[in-house]
């Protein structure tokens, strides 16, 4: 919302500085975006008076001058051709900037003569395009301020444009006189009367209005109209056409012109047809799905069932409260119009103005929200404005509906205010406040102005309150602890694990990523995803167009941007949530890894070398420890097709409880994913993790054997589709009180053991309890061992 | 006896190896040393003069071990010492290479977050990115023809054909937790909501994804005061800068009523930002008193209980704090943003032990 100084002082009477009253607008909650101050950049110029002008001795078109100024006599040398002795002129003074010519004048010479400033054209101050002399003012004393002048000699020149910003709640706020009353309100100013003309109609208007019946309800409430024949149309008067463009608007013709005006001085949107152009009476009532008109905008729009339009004989001509029909616009021709005042629901405006994407100042203001009780006056006003401007003779007013009653009080509590907002305001004050805003008190009852559609109950009164007594009043309390003492741990066990895990994997030499939630179809697809339960509606690129399935899609993006930034070996990881559906709770909480290229660059030491598996298993048994998941899980295969089929395991409690996955990604999702290998990859599900079973801190007791534990170690051959953890199971089982840990230490794959084998090699530890062992308790479990790893893998002791 | 202690003391100086030693030691002290021959000749003596001779053989017997033992030491010690002399290393080599992790901004401010809230009572809450258009929208206040609703630049789920249900919204701030939360809880509540967000928009200053932190507190008495107290005490723990005054500006959200816009005391020196400080305001974020039909979406009674929300963005106040200029990049993993402006694993923000290094 756009105005200058100079309109909203036709509302208020004040003395407050610019300054003063954009502070003032910003703490009232009419934040001010922007402030142009014409006169902020004329400041340093003052008036002076030429005393003596002659011809310069080396320039035909020159003039060496004399000036009088605030400073004394200064020589000036000026090529105007009205420089002459006797002119006052507006003078800028070396070290001045000058906006039209872009340039901080300094002492200069010209054709070896000394100048000491300029007089300035009014294109050179930015005041028009006037460029052929230096401005010669009829008026005024040697060191005035020129913008002193001008603010009272053309203050069109130097009127600040304030624009505000305008929250939903306020539509009164679209209106200069409501910011006028609000500002009356704080005390910077009191609110001037507005004249309440009638005008009497002439004659019955030839058009007729009305609403059917069922646009009575969520359409339209009023629609009032009235003739006005005879009126001559044109350009409006300068004064007009001056506080329109000042605030951005082009002045298109008187008529036009004052139905713009009301809109902004009076947040009042206004209609008027060439009534010449109209065929027979004007009917409000709702669209057939296919109706076209086209908009004042020259678009056509195809209208849906249910929209509210006014039509004649001929067919639609304004789509309601909107957007009025090229057809029935006025023009410079126009002599007769068909004024329009009406008040429609705000809701159906708010809808069809979506369906059609009108966004017309018509439609922000009707579905905002505009004071119905002001729609007969509206239409006296801008008949006597249209009078003034136009001529001609009015007709009766008519009338279709009724202005609805929006008559309503809330209970003022005085309390409120220091219970809800904890300042301490005076009743008397509180009323006082109340009453200048235009509610009326009737004892503790206040009556809500017509034009504040927002105030809907006690709470609306102490913010009314409260923001005219000024928010910034405000003192801070102390907010009382939930208990006495030290605070209660807050978070959940979910929220713990998120952060161990987050730290365990930067502790590991991650760098952690936040991608975004949304990836491109394709890329989700390769992961599972990319359904349309998944899809967005409405995507700002197909890039982002549906939800993650997984963080490896962001990660393989992130980790592609790296490497063709030259950044080769990476290890990323991302903590967030991933989607399973488009409802509500379908979303899954990941951690996962990714290690792309080498364990890092070429060292002295030899030992860089291309990540693999057993690095992204290690990390994710790190991550999982890190976040109090069971040590004894099985290592399963048959995982996502995202993985290498032979090269990934997941990390189960049981087949269908899985806390993680890890192995290589797949070569043909890294190529289609634009990221050179060898890449391999974690992903932990903190939410599969078991709760922790325990209640209290205490640990049980150490059972540590002062006995020597004993280590023996077993190579076995075995096919090489055996699983090492099923041979280890296998030994660990052999004695559960004696076998303390079994380890692998190698595998052999070919030589001497042929097609098929492998050999795997185990060292178990033993721990007695009760006794040293002796070699036969040795030989006996060794035996098992061998028997029960024997039976488990069909493999047998390497010779 | 004193020619062949003095002989053999000698030697024993003189030798330069462990094998010479050796030889010594078999040639004094050996089965058939000097010394013990001599020892065997004991025998033959008078008690008399052997209680003269005995103790004598024994202590150069001793003295000449002990020798031995000496030397011997100091043999080992100068070859050791020569060994060391030439397993010298540059040790200006690079040492073994150990991959340096960050955590990404937004998640330590979000712990910094947590950790001053925590102390102040406030719970964490979290819900679902994906939700209804009741909890995002209606609950709040915020009716389908609101002109608040189109302000959002909202993202909305597909609908399958035949599907007449509203569409689900991506969340387009934390707020419908805090309607959850109420549901689930009721009053009275300290929670905050700290959380990814989306909205339609993309340019220099926004991105279709952010962070947000929502504050609510619910109680009987809980005012507009208690807010401005909670919010500075909030600014100066996390800017680290004691005493942050903070400047309410009246405004309007859907949810709230009244609803203040906060602006933090700021200057600008030389170009940069330095927050408490000067005359200088800036806007953080939207406040107010909870709404009483906001309360009622709830289930929370709004003649019973009243409270104050706020929130604000976490990738903006990260931005202030740390002096990172570009929202966008936060979400773009470029590495060495990711090196700069990360975290270290082990920088857990505490308010003991100080939230930033």
């Amino acid at each position: 919302m756009k105005f200058t100084l100079s309109w909203l002082k036709t509302h208020l009477d004040t003395q407050a500085s610019v300054d003063e009253i954009c502070e003032t607008l910003t703490d009232l909650g009419l934040e001010v975006e922007e402030v142009v101050n014409p006169a902020d950049r004329l400041k340093s110029f003052t008036l002076g008076k030429v005393t003596h002008a002659e011809q310069h001795p080396d320039a035909d078109r020159l003039r060496v001058c004399t000036v009088q100024t605030d400073e004394g006599s200064k020589q000036i040398v000026c090529g105007a051709p009205n420089a002459r002795t006797g002119i006052t002129i507006v003078l800028c003074k070396p070290g001045d900037y000058v906006p039209g010519i872009d340039t901080t004048l300094s002492v200069g010479k010209i054709r070896g003569v000394e100048s000491h400033g300029m007089m300035a054209s009014e294109r050179e101050l930015e005041l028009s395009d006037e460029h052929d002399g230096i401005i010669e003012l009829p008026s005024g004393e040697i060191g005035d301020k020129f913008v002193d002048w001008l603010a009272v000699n053309a203050p069109e020149k130097v009127d600040p444009v304030i624009e505000i910003a305008i929250t939903p709640n306020r539509p009164d706020a679209l209106g200069i006189r409501g910011i006028a009353l609000d500002l009356a309100a704080r005390g910077l100013g009191t609110l001037k009367p507005v004249e309440t003309p009638t005008i009497e109609g002439s004659f019955a208007s030839p058009i007729k209005v009305t609403i059917d019946e069922d646009t009575r309800e969520d359409g339209c409430f009023v629609f009032a109209g009235r003739l006005i024949k005879g009126v001559s149309n044109g350009p409006s008067p300068e004064w007009l056409q001056q506080r329109l463009k000042a605030i951005g608007l082009r002045p298109i013709s008187k008529l036009v012109d004052v139905t713009n005006f009301f809109t902004y001085d009076r947040n009042r949107p206004l209609h008027v047809f060439d009534a010449g152009k109209v065929q027979g009476d004007l009917r409000v009532h709702r669209a057939k799905a296919g109706d076209k008109i086209v908009g004042l905008d020259e678009k056509e729009y195809t209208l849906s069932d249910g929209q509210v339009v006014i039509s004649d004989d001929k067919g639609v001509e304004s789509i309601a409260g909107i957007m009025g029909g090229l057809e029935t616009g006025c023009t410079e021709a126009t002599t007769d119009v068909f004024l329009e005042a009406a008040y429609w629901d705000h809701i159906q405006i708010a809808m069809t103005g979506r369906a059609l994407k009108i966004n017309s100042d018509a439609r922000y203001r009707n579905e905002r929200g505009i004071d119905p009780a002001y729609n007969m006056q509206a239409m006296e006003d801008a008949t006597a404005m249209i009078l003034e401007l136009c001529g001609g003779e009015a007709s009766e007013v008519v009338v279709a509906g009724e202005v609805p009653d929006v008559s309503r009080a809330y209970k003022l509590d005085a309390a409120r205010v220091q219970s809800l907002v904890g300042m301490d305001i005076p009743e008397a004050e509180q009323r006082r406040t109340l009453t200048a805003l235009g509610f009326v008190l009737e004892g503790n009852m206040a009556q809500v102005p017509s034009w504040r559609p927002d105030v809907q109950g006690e709470a609306d009164l102490v913010e009314e309150v409260a923001r005219i007594a000024s928010l910034t009043k405000l003192v801070g309390k102390p907010l009382k602890r939930v208990q006495d003492g030290v605070p209660k741990a807050i978070l959940l066990p979910l929220q713990k694990r998120e952060q161990a895990a987050r730290r365990m994997a930067a502790s590991l030499g991650y760098n952690e990523c936040v991608t975004y939630s949304f990836v491109d179809q394709k890329s989700a697809a390769l992961f599972g995803g990319g359904n349309d339960a998944t899809m967005l509606a409405n995507p700002i690129s197909s890039e982002m167009s549906h939800m993650r399935p997984d963080l490896l899609v962001g990660l393989l993006q992130a980790a592609a941007r790296n490497q063709a930034r030259g950044f080769a070996d990476l290890a990323l990881f991302e903590v967030g949530p991933v989607f399973s559906g488009g409802e509500p709770g379908e979303q899954a909480l990941q951690v996962s890894g990714l290690l792309v290229g080498k364990t890092g660059p070429k060292d002295v030491l030899g030992e860089s070398r291309n990540v693999d598996l057993f690095d992204a298993k290690a990390d994710a048994e790190a991550v999982l420890a890190a976040i109090g998941a069971p040590t004894r899980v099985q290592v399963l295969r048959d995982g996502p097709v995202w993985f290498h089929p032979g090269r990934h395991g997941r990390i189960c409690l049981g087949p269908k409880k899985v806390l993680g996955i890890f192995g290589e990604l797949h070569p043909k999702v890294l190529k289609e994913m634009g990221v050179k290998g060898p890449a391999v990859a974690f992903t932990i599900w903190p939410e599969e993790v078991p709760a922790a079973r325990k209640k209290n801190t205490t640990q049980p007791a150490l059972k540590a054997s002062d006995l020597q534990a004993v280590e023996r170690d077993f190579a076995f051959v075995v096919g090489t589709d055996v699983e090492a953890l099923t041979l280890v199971n296998a030994a660990a089982g052999a004695d559960k009180a004696l076998i303390d840990d079994v380890r692998v230490f190698d595998e052999f794959i070919g030589g001497s053991l042929g097609e098929g084998k492998k050999s795997l090699a185990i060292t178990v530890r033993l721990q007695p309890v009760g006794a040293t062992l002796k070699d036969e308790d040795i030989e006996a479990v060794s035996a098992k061992i061998v028997e029960k790893v024997s039976k488990a893998t069909g493999g047998e002791l390497r010779s | 006896m004193d020619d062949l202690r003095d002989k053999y003391i000698a030697a024993i100086a003189a030798a330069t190896d462990e094998a010479t030693l050796e030889d010594l030691r078999v040639q004094a002290v050996g089965k058939k040393g000097e010394v013990s021959l001599q020892m065997r000749e004991l025998g033959k003596m008078t008690p008399e003069e052997r209680q003269v001779a005995g103790p004598k053989l024994n202590a150069l017997k001793d003295e000449i071990n002990s020798a031995l033992g000496a030397k011997k030491a100091g043999l080992e010690d100068a070859a050791l010492d020569e060994r060391l002399r030439g397993e010298w290393l540059d040790v200006t080599l690079p040492s073994r290479l150990r991959g340096q992790g960050t955590v990404h901004p937004i998640s330590q401010v979000t712990e910094e977050v947590t950790a001053i809230f925590a102390d102040m009572g406030f719970g964490v809450a979290e819900g679902p990115r994906i939700d209804t258009d009741w909890y995002n929208f209606d609950a709040l206040n915020i009716p389908s023809h609101h002109p608040a609703r189109a302000e959002m630049d909202t993202f909305y789920m597909h609908r399958d054909e035949g599907d007449n249900r509203p569409p689900h919204v991506l969340r387009t701030h934390t707020s419908p937790v805090q309607i959850r939360t109420m549901e689930a809880e009721g009053a009275p509540l300290r929670i905050i909501c700290p959380g990814g967000v989306y909205r339609a928009d993309y340019d220099q200053t926004h991105t279709p994804m952010f962070h947000q932190v929502e504050g609510l507190a619910i109680d009987k008495d809980i005012s507009m005061a208690n807010l401005k107290w909670v919010l500075e005490e909030f600014f100066s723990a996390f800017f680290e800068v004691e005493g942050i005054k903070t400047r309410f500006r009246s405004s309007h959200f859907p949810f709230t009523e009244p609803g203040a816009e906060v602006d933090i005391q700021c200057s600008w020196v030389d170009g940069q930002l330095r927050i408490g400080e000067g005359d200088g305001w800036m806007e953080v974020l939207g406040s107010g008193m909870v709404h009483p039909k906001v309360l009622q979406a709830g289930g929370i009674d709004p003649d019973q209980w009243q409270g104050f929300a706020f929130g604000m963005g976490i990738d903006r106040i990260a931005m202030l704090k740390y002096g990172i200029p570009d929202l966008r990049a936060f979400f773009d993993s470029d590495l060495r943003w990711l090196r700069h402006y990360g975290f270290a694993s082990l920088d857990v923000p505490t308010l003991h032990g100080g939230l930033s290094r």
